[in-house]
């Protein structure tokens, strides 16, 4: 089946389109084939084998990104084996890339995607440096369909809880990874020494060296999740000595040296929502995601309630409650968080070319009234089923049918 | 996703019990001493006030809210509508509305208003911020029945989450013990206003409810700690903790018609068991799973008791015509599903089906996070059924936050609705408080106006927050 859809050819008519790369478009098309965009815009020419999808006053939006969560490495909270995005006992997890751990099977992901989240940032947690995130697409039988950039990120815990990995001081978690650095370097430039054992001991096993390299070259993000002040201006520190593309993650605190992140030109990834103070941001507030975008920090949302991570749209709408600008909201669930993970030439805007990750909506995406139309996902019709949708069929009429 | 973290650990999810509370003040934990043994009576703890509320009106000018919409939560959504209310009670509501000349006006044009939010599920105070060992005082897990606990004794006024609530439009709240054990505790009632004790928040007269706990969470604390650690061992458990409470029931029952001897030995335990046998305290229960929750109804037809509500009843829109027959309301979430086996099978419609069913759902939040958004929570909800074809209407889900609970905790006939006599817990609206983009602007709570988003004298802050984490609106 999916062979047969990737072939067609697919025109969403007639409804007001939110490119996120321009300025919204009314009455306009979006022209589907072989799985990626082919036209935006009024005036397009429509095909005479297109199947034909009418949005009029609907709103056509890219897929949406979610930038945070465990979505295909956790199916049950509560039940470890389900849960595959921490590698327990290996405080350097820099070798560890979440890719194989992913779950095509896992029910979350049609609860996920029939909500119009398409794209999601499968992030490992724990340790003081995590491992490898992934970016998959919503969709496909095998891992190596779903992975649209693997890794996407290597992720560190620069926060309260990732100094209990570096003998419990913050002082200590900086010092950690500016040898571990350091000796990934070293490593680099001294591989043959290494092989013949002529180098002193290393702060980490050479596989974890290996794979931090493409970060300490600047090729592949650092996304560093930190709350407090003072954490983020070490990650930023941090960032400024060794050359890294970083990208903050939580940020807390964020807003209080807003102005900082944006001179250093590090994109966040926040969770509008985030409000509960703790010793690890204190300042933590509403107005988080709206305070960064204003000073100039470009900004991506993520939910990281993994199950949950349909509810993106609502963190989004709160973060324009709370002062973002709609349009930003947005780009922060499409556009930014494909240009942190690197794939903004494939995702993320609705462009001639781009990966055709589409959704229509009854209304404004943010808005609890709405809800989702269609889904195309690389082009595919996604069926608007999952075991929950499964689950109300079964008991809408009681006594249900067995 | 620190409240995901309590649930996964079974340190926090609970429910809880409320109390009925009617006009009039609840009966004392017994029957008050015959005059023949006063003297004897004097001398006994159990006869003296325990931990009374305190609670006193705060004084403010009668307020009219003129020109808004008005959600009554009683069937009417009245265009360009007033209230005013005086001395902590509604006096009109409708289309015109009279003021006193010394009467606080406000504009209410485009605004909204509904009665003030109420949460019969959360653990403010109880699991405060920061969320440090220290603040952790939920659970009592140290036996799977600790009847004998209080909330009210855990809780922490200061709790930064407060004042978030507040902003968020709650009015009223149900804090709870957590749900490691079997029988968890009593539940504190209480009006959310700024305080220095827990006493100066209690509901006057609101009885106490008793938190219970099904499933898991119960079998995963204890399971390698003596039991119980299965399901039907937590069966066992509730059975013989109220197979003690009858027989101390009696003995306390005939000892107070004839005062012939000593008073039996009082147990702190079994005199809250007792309460609920006589049918002085609800029980409101932590169950997920469905067939778990028809277990519990015969649980409490074993022993003559009524379940008041079913707390993060995932399953409930399975057995919705059983819960409606037995008038047992389902507090539910929105959405959440997933962090463990017995929340797999949680879906957006549960409110709805039991709705649809004639039932009486309500919207809980269980969350220091999610209490802050319950209209947002119940707005999902809504609209979640509607889009599968349930008619839900605006006004049955604004009963799921207000109302609803009201009737949770035995407050219905008291708060919950905008109402003449009713008490003045009302919150103004930016908009459409079903919009996500609308918020709570003022919040009164017995027409004390406890929170304005557009006045920072009225915006509480706790002490906690003083000197170290920067007021609102301000930049470092």
């Amino acid at each position: 089946m999916i062979a047969v859809l990737l072939a067609q050819t697919i025109a969403i008519t007639g409804g007001t389109v939110y490119p996120v790369s321009g300025p919204k478009i009314a009455n306009a098309t979006v022209l589907i084939r072989d799985g990626k965009i082919a036209a935006v815009g009024t005036g397009v020419a429509i095909p005479s084998d297109a199947t034909r999808i009418d949005a009029a006053g609907k709103w056509v939006t890219p897929g949406l990104i979610d930038g945070g969560g465990q979505l295909g490495l956790v199916e049950i909270g509560a039940v470890a084996g389900t849960r595959e995005a921490s590698l327990q006992g290996d405080t350097i997890a820099a070798a560890f890339n979440v890719t194989e751990g992913i779950n095509p099977a896992s029910a979350v992901i049609a609860v996920t995607r029939i909500e119009g989240v398409t794209t999601v940032l499968a992030t490992p947690t724990g340790n003081l440096v995590s491992g490898q995130a992934a970016l998959i697409d919503l969709d496909g039988a095998t891992i190596e369909q779903m992975v649209v950039k693997s890794p996407a990120g290597m992720v560190l815990d620069d926060s309260e809880s990732g100094k209990d990995y570096a003998g419990g001081s913050r002082a200590g978690l900086a010092d950690r990874l500016r040898r571990v650095f350091r000796d990934a370097l070293e490593y680099e430039r001294r591989k043959v020494d290494f092989s013949r054992a002529q180098i002193q001991p290393l702060s980490a096993p050479a596989r974890d060296l290996e794979a931090l390299l493409p970060v300490l070259h600047a090729q592949e993000p650092l996304i560093a999740y930190a709350n407090r002040r003072s954490d983020i201006a070490t990650a930023l520190r941090l960032a400024r000595e060794f050359k890294l593309k970083l990208v903050l993650a939580g940020a807390q605190e964020g807003w209080e040296v807003a102005r900082n992140i944006a001179a250093a030109g590090v994109p966040v990834l926040v969770e509008p929502l985030d409000n509960i103070p703790s010793y690890d941001a204190l300042g933590i507030r509403y107005e988080n995601a709206a305070l960064l975008a204003r000073a100039g920090v470009k900004v991506a949302l993520m939910e990281t309630d993994t199950h949950n991570s349909r509810n993106l749209r609502q963190q989004a709408g709160n973060a324009v409650s709370y002062g973002m600008a709609w349009d930003q909201a947005l780009r922060a669930v499409t556009l930014s968080p494909a240009e942190m993970f690197g794939v903004a030439d494939r995702y993320g805007s609705l462009e001639p070319g781009k990966v055709a990750n589409v959704v229509v909506w009854s209304g404004d995406p943010f808005e609890f009234t709405t809800g989702v139309e269609h889904v195309f996902i690389r082009g595919n019709e996604i069926p608007l089923k999952s075991r929950q949708t499964e689950l109300f069929e079964r008991y809408k009429t009681l006594p249900p049918k067995y | 996703m620190r409240t995901l973290l309590y649930l996964t650990l079974g340190l926090s999810a609970g429910c809880a019990a409320a109390g009925v509370r009617q006009a009039t003040p609840a009966p004392a934990p017994a029957a008050a001493p015959a005059a023949a043994s006063q003297a004897a009576a004097e001398s006994m703890s159990v006869d003296r006030a325990q931990y009374p509320s305190t609670y006193r009106r705060h004084p403010n000018p009668p307020v009219l809210i003129r020109n808004a919409t008005i959600m009554t939560a009683t069937g009417q959504e009245i265009r360009n509508g007033s209230i005013l209310f005086k001395d902590g009670r509604i006096v009109a509501v409708g289309e015109k509305v009279d003021a006193p000349a010394d009467a606080a006006v406000v504009d209410g044009a485009g605004k909204y208003v509904t009665p003030g939010l109420i949460d019969d599920h959360s653990h403010l105070g109880v699991y405060a911020a920061p969320g440090t060992e220290a603040e952790s005082d939920g659970n009592e897990a140290t036996n799977p029945v600790t009847a004998e606990v209080w909330a009210e004794h855990s809780f922490w006024p200061q709790d930064p989450q407060i004042p978030l609530a507040i902003a968020g439009g709650i009015t009223t709240i149900q804090a709870l013990p957590g749900s490691a054990n079997l029988i968890g505790g009593r539940s504190a009632i209480l009006k959310l206003v700024p305080a220095r004790t827990v006493q100066e928040m209690k509901f006057p007269g609101a009885r106490y409810g008793l938190k219970m706990a099904c499933g898991e969470n119960p079998k995963r604390v204890y399971g390698r700690r003596g039991g119980p650690a299965t399901r039907m061992g937590n069966m066992a458990g509730y059975r013989s903790a109220f197979t003690q409470a009858e027989t101390y029931r009696r003995r306390w029952d005939t000892w107070r018609k004839d005062h012939k001897g000593d008073p039996p030995e009082r147990n702190l335990r079994l005199e809250t068991l007792a309460e609920v046998l006589r049918g002085n305290m609800y029980v409101q229960n932590h169950c997920y799973r469905a067939d778990e929750m028809a277990q519990m109804i015969d649980l409490a037809h074993e022993f003559g008791f009524k379940i008041r509500s079913f707390h993060h009843a995932v399953e409930s829109y399975k057995i919705a015509d059983l819960l409606a027959k037995e008038g047992t309301s389902v507090s539910v979430w929105a959405d959440w599903w997933g962090f463990k086996e017995e929340a797999m099978d949680g879906i957006q419609q549960n409110a709805a089906l039991n709705q649809h069913a004639g039932g009486r759902p309500l919207i809980h939040s269980d969350s220091p996070s999610g209490i802050q958004r319950l209209n947002q929570e119940a707005a999902k909800a809504m609209y979640a059924g509607v889009r599968a074809g349930i008619p839900i209407t605006r006004d049955q889900a604004l009963r799921w936050i207000t109302v609803n609970p009201a009737w949770t905790l035995g407050l219905d006939s008291i708060v919950g609705t905008l109402e003449p006599g009713k008490m003045a817990d009302v919150v103004v609206w930016s908009g459409d408080p079903f919009s996500i983009y609308s918020k709570a602007v003022q919040v009164y709570n017995d027409g004390w106006l406890v929170y304005d988003r557009a006045d920072a004298a009225h915006q509480p802050r706790t002490d906690f927050e003083l000197g170290r984490a920067p007021a609102p609106g301000s930049d470092r």
